[in-house]
């Protein structure tokens, strides 16, 4: 008897521990970019470096709470939705790594007057990210705080996409750049837009889960 | 052939089994949060201990109804029942065992020309009506506490999760101990009256009665019809009938235990009778009706009145007229076939007489009337044929009437101190009673209140007390040991011998 309710209180901690590893790996991500942005390069390959092994510890742990819920016929009802939106969330981290990686890859360079407004656009992207780990946290434990915090995610993505167009507008209109750096810059910017859309969409499940579990 | 005879009742418990089983365990087991090896384990242990422990109540009513009194009729009527509950699933409308059983009980009343209780079939209809709207009422309560105080507690989903399961296997064990306790009567109700078994004591521990032996029959071929049937049910509860999140689902069931309990319960009775309360009848009522009340209850918490299907009540209301009516009239030719075709007892009439004895203890109770003075000295076979002498003879008040034929029923009881000290409980009835009883040794008694006047005369402990509110579950008690006697010391031949028995009363 006692086991069961041992065996629950562990599922909660690698529940928790996996959206641990999700926000973490967003303030690095961030931490990283401003490093990045400020030429210290040698600092944001170990970020970048730190976010690729966070990932790779979220899949983990991701394959052994759906296990978990599988093997132990646990959640019947919520089971797909709970499955879902740790498939989602994990998504959203892989872009995450993926985007640092990139960084590391292709190495953009900004012209000095984009680098404040590519670092607005990294902070509201990345905390529409801390607020979908908020509110998937909040369907597990109190769901009275949804709404609360699936309201902010929206408003960091429609930030993130005034942001964006405000830097490519700027972009585009300079004459000074070549179209091909024009069009390298543009895709980082978009990468970081992808990452707000791909958090609003978890936080939208999450809605809709919500509204199916509150009785 | 006792055994033979008991099958139709325990083919009518099989399909309580199998069909109410899932109005307890159903959405658990449906929606996979227990289960259906586990559902089955307590659901089976539950019943058997209901029916057991409690289920006296509920079936004590049903007797008054009818007391089928011939081990033939009870088949019969068990038979009819269960044709009427299988013919009527078939035909894909709602049915309860309940409905059925009453329905059947009074057809063989009109068969054997029994009195129908009027005021007990009251109680039993007007039941059916208000069960499923307590249980709404208990559901719509419910429902909301659980709502507000989950919103306040904050619990984790998983936590959550294994919390209901853990409720929903403890009030299903509630709900399938509420079952057994109210609708054993159902299955094993008809029977107790023509009752074959005697007391059994298990190792010297744990004395069952008769009454208890046949309600643990009743309650295995229970069980047997939840292990062999009622997983195709519970899957069709869970996933078709109503959609019902497990939290909600376990709310219904809740209500509908508490129902079932609340209608069958003794000990609560004898606590609201303590507490100076009205008293709840005890009724078997349809588990099925409830849940389907448990759910309108929740449909109007979450403020969803609209929602609901106004075709399922109207066709749970054409059910309480049309399943009683098809059992009546199925019982009532099933009985003709069985006395006249198959040649079997299916009642021991009743007779009535106004004897010399019997218009002066009529005399003694301030019942007085021209009209019983003409019908003295004559014997009538059946119970309606009196009531309709009386009605037209006399200028007597129904109730009267009623106290003018229970006086004038013809019994034949015997005492016989060997058979006291074999057959009655030293534990439950009083040295004294005993002492009293014993000492009318040889005794031959033509009417139950003489015996019941010769053992007031001896000891005080055999008089009843004043009619009050609290004397109630004494007298009741009292009224139980006194049932215990004309059933151990009846001698049933006695009866057809008419002849003897009109020179025991002088006639």
């Amino acid at each position: 008897m006692f086991s069961v309710f041992r065996k629950t209180k562990e599922l909660e901690g690698k529940i928790d521990e996996f959206l641990n590893v999700i926000l973490e790996a967003a303030l690095e991500f961030k931490q990283g970019m401003k490093y990045y942005l400020e030429g210290d390069f040698d600092e944001f390959e170990k970020r970048s470096e730190h976010v690729d092994q966070l990932e790779g510890r979220a899949d983990r742990l991701r394959r052994e709470i759906e296990n978990k819920l599988y093997m132990e016929m646990l959640l019947p009802e919520a089971r797909g939705d709970v499955l879902a939106l740790l498939e989602n969330s994990d998504d959203v981290l892989n872009i995450v790594a993926d985007t640092i990686v990139e960084f590391s890859v292709e190495k953009p360079e900004f012209p000095p007057e984009i680098n404040s407004h590519f670092m607005g656009l990294v902070d509201v992207s990345l905390e529409a990210v801390e607020e979908m780990v908020a509110t998937v946290r909040a369907y597990f434990k109190d769901l009275t705080a949804v709404r609360d915090h699936v309201t902010k995610i929206m408003f960091f993505e429609k930030e993130s996409d005034k942001i964006g167009e405000r830097i490519k507008r700027f972009l585009f209109d300079k004459s000074d750049i070549d179209l091909s750096r024009k069009i390298h810059i543009r895709t980082f910017v978009t990468y970081l837009q992808t990452i707000a859309d791909k958090a609003e969409d978890v936080g939208d499940r999450v809605s809709i889960y919500t509204i199916k579990r509150l009785m | 052939m006792t055994c033979f005879y008991l099958t139709s009742g325990l083919f009518l418990g099989w399909s309580l089994g199998a069909n109410d089983a899932a109005n307890v365990f159903g959405t658990a087991v449906g929606t996979k949060m227990v289960r259906f090896k586990l559902a089955a384990m307590v659901a089976s242990i539950f019943v058997i201990l209901g029916a057991v422990i409690s289920g006296a109540g509920a079936a004590h009513t049903l007797g008054k109804l009818g007391s089928v009194n011939a081990l033939g009729g009870s088949f019969t009527v068990a038979l009819a029942a269960s044709l009427t509950v299988s013919w009527m699933t078939k035909l894909g409308l709602p049915v309860s065992t309940t409905q059925a059983i009453v329905g059947a009980i009074v057809g063989w009343d009109f068969f054997s020309g029994a009195l129908v209780d009027t005021d007990a079939l009251t109680k039993i209809v007007s039941t059916w009506g208000i069960s499923p709207l307590l249980t709404a009422f208990f559901s719509f309560l419910l429902f909301k506490l659980t709502r507000w105080s989950l919103r306040a507690i904050k619990m984790h989903i998983l936590e959550m999760d294994l919390n209901t399961r853990l409720a929903l296997i403890l009030i299903g064990a509630f709900g399938a101990y509420s079952l057994g306790a109210n609708n054993i009567a159902n299955v094993m109700g008809v029977f107790v009256t023509a009752n074959p078994f005697p007391d059994v004591n298990i190792l010297g521990i744990l004395t069952l009665t008769g009454k208890q032996l046949l309600f643990l029959i009743g309650g295995i071929a229970i069980a047997v019809g939840i292990y062999s049937y009622s997983y195709r049910v519970m899957k069709t509860v869970g996933s078709d009938l109503f959609k019902l999140s497990p939290i909600a689902a376990l709310i219904v069931v809740f209500s509908e235990s508490i129902v079932l309990f609340i209608f069958a319960s003794q000990k609560l009775e004898h606590f609201l009778i303590r507490m100076n309360l009205p008293t709840i009848p005890l009724v078997p009522v349809s588990s099925s009706q409830a849940v389907v009340g448990g759910v309108i209850g929740i449909a109007f918490a979450k403020g969803g009145g609209r929602a609901i299907n106004f075709k399922v009540l109207t066709r749970i209301f054409w059910g309480w007229i049309v399943t009683p009516l098809t059992a009546g009239v199925i019982s009532f030719f099933a009985l003709f076939f069985m006395q006249n075709v198959f040649q079997q007892k299916v009642y021991e009439p009743i007779s009535y007489v106004v004897s010399e004895a019997v218009y002066e203890k009529l005399g003694d109770m301030d019942i007085r009337d021209p009209g019983l003075g003409v019908l003295k000295g004559k014997v009538f076979r059946n119970g309606r044929r009196f009531k309709k002498a009386l009605k037209s003879l006399t200028k007597l008040s129904s109730g009267k009437i009623n106290e003018v034929i229970e006086i004038a029923e013809i019994d034949s009881l015997k005492i016989d101190s060997i058979v006291a000290s074999e057959k009655l409980n030293p534990h439950w009835f009083t040295y004294a009673q005993l002492k009293a009883l014993k000492s009318l040794h040889g005794r031959v008694f033509a009417h139950k209140w003489q015996l019941v006047d010769a053992l007031a005369e001896l000891s005080e402990e055999w008089r009843f007390r004043e009619n009050t509110r609290k004397n109630r579950p004494y007298n009741q008690e009292l009224k139980k040991k006194y049932e215990k006697l004309f059933e151990v010391f009846r001698i049933s031949r006695m009866r057809e011998k008419h002849n003897e028995l009109h020179e025991l009363m002088g006639l």
